[in-house]
């Protein structure tokens, strides 16, 4: 049982992606797990086959537990499983899809002859039944081997519904647990100091704006891609924000991978990583960040996306307020916070004109950096937001 | 289309981004963005979406005339004419 960001302390695995003899490769979701932030994908990050399942679907472990045993090839026992081979029935039967698994479930719940395979479900279409809100389990597949397609997803979504719509995977009230035991520790542990500059966007707004015009809406770019890109480049500069604190140290971050901060509604905040966000481009960026807001919004984001930030970023957009000043999320040593855009009075050349202005805040670890460090940080994203058509 | 296809496809596709949303609390000179909390990642999704839907490419500069549902039906009906 991974541990999926600071205060974790046990998961319920709710399903097992993989059947005993499964080969996997590196990256390949295994599981999902049920967290106070929901539902999340389980990865592996080594080549071979499933040789032992450990944890039956319904239970809950500690973080540390072993939920399966996974051979590397050449280290395969003699004897490799087979499905007829004797293996707890459990273990053996996922639940077909997250959704079903999002209610309370016996752990024998999966035992129907139909389950005894792992479904397959095409991204596309699993994606359209969340956001349609359609329990997979009781979409009819057309596709190979009874594969849902996304034709079956949309044929589905016009058959009335005799029961209410699947219940939300996600608890807001553990949520809300989660959040308060991490940032309970970040400010009892965390010595925060917090700077903020104002930065004048007149240039690359405009800028977004004539690159906008030329695009289609799908492939319009939010300024705050432009934010994110930014604060993530300025840290190639001040390489001592971006990274952990750890048994008493920092450790820097191989990589920079930027929490983008996403509120939900209803409540709950969740900061999965975009990983190497400094070296995608902002139309990778917009993309990355449209798929995060939707995985985290029905529950589909991945271990390694809750586990891996290594500084986090947080735009409040054109609702929030004009200034917000984060509280870092541990282990990590920094947060960057963009408030809401706003036409205010600036000088320009000795003259105050209108500007649309945004104020940028850092708060970060005293025991690894101080304010002089922090303000070079600021002074560097300032400039770079000055430079859009490099970011 | 009519207005009143227009209107419902509005709700339809707000449904989709944010699928909390209940199109039955829209009133007509409401701001869509709070009615149904929608953020600027939301809104930019509707507008891709009722162009993948009606061919119609609301250029950014007029993201503002979305903001009701009213002004919204308004704009769309007088770009789909057009």
């Amino acid at each position: 049982m991974p541990a999926l960001g600071a205060d974790m302390e046990a998961g319920t695995l709710v399903e097992w992606c993989v059947n005993l003899g499964d080969r996997v490769r590196s990256g390949d979701v295994i599981a999902v797990v049920e967290t106070q932030k929901g539902a999340i994908e389980v990865e592996v990050f080594v080549d071979g086959v499933v040789s032992n399942i450990f944890i039956p679907v319904g239970e809950r472990v500690p973080v540390g537990t072993i939920l399966a045993r996974i051979d590397r090839p050449g280290e395969e026992a003699p004897s490799t499983p087979s499905e007829s081979g004797p293996v707890p029935v459990a273990a053996r039967t996922p639940v077909a899809i997250r959704e079903a698994a999002a209610e309370p479930a016996p752990a024998t719940a999966g035992a129907s002859p139909r389950s005894a395979s792992r479904r397959k479900v095409a991204p596309v279409a699993r994606r359209r039944a969340a956001t349609l809100r359609l329990d997979l389990a009781t979409i009819k597949g057309t596709g190979v081997e009874g594969s849902i397609r996304l034709a079956d997803v949309e044929a589905a979504a016009l058959i009335p519904k005799a029961t209410s719509p699947v219940k939300r995977g996600l608890d807001l009230a553990e949520m809300r647990k989660a959040i308060a035991a991490a940032m309970s520790r970040s400010k009892r542990e965390i010595p925060h100091y917090y700077l903020t500059e104002t930065m004048d966007l007149h240039r690359p707004l405009a800028w977004l704006e004539r690159f906008n015009a030329e695009r289609e809406p799908i492939d319009r770019i939010l300024p705050a891609v432009l934010f994110l890109k930014a604060a993530a480049l300025a840290l190639h500069e001040q390489p001592k924000l971006n990274g952990v604190y750890e048994n008493g140290a920092f450790v820097a971050g191989e990589g920079v991978h930027v929490g983008w901060a996403i509120a939900l509604r209803g409540g709950g905040l969740i900061a999965p990583a975009i990983r190497d966000t400094d070296k995608k481009s902002l139309a990778e960026l917009m993309a990355a960040m449209r798929d995060l807001v939707e995985r985290a919004r029905r529950g589909g984001l991945r271990g390694s996306e809750l586990a891996s930030p290594t500084i986090t970023v947080t735009s409040v957009g054109e609702r929030g307020a004009e200034t917000v000043t984060g509280v870092i999320y541990p282990p990590q040593v920094a947060i960057v916070g963009f408030g809401r855009v706003a036409a205010r009075p600036w000088v320009v050349d000795g003259r105050v004109e209108s500007r649309p202005l945004v104020t940028v805040s850092l708060a970060a670890d005293h025991r690894v950096t101080d304010g002089h460090l922090g303000g070079l940080y600021l002074a560097t994203v300032a400039r770079l937001l000055q430079e859009p058509e490099k970011l | 289309m009519t207005d009143d296809e227009l209107r419902r496809l509005i709700l339809d596709l707000i449904c989709e981004i944010a699928p909390e949303a209940d199109p039955a609390s829209a009133r007509d000179k409401d701001d869509l963005r709070e009615t149904f909390d929608l953020d600027s990642m939301d809104f930019a999704n509707l507008v891709a979406a009722i162009h993948r839907r009606t061919k119609i490419d609301v250029p950014e500069a007029d993201y503002n005339k979305l903001y009701t549902l009213e002004k919204a039906v308004a704009y769309l009906a007088a770009k789909a004419q057009g």
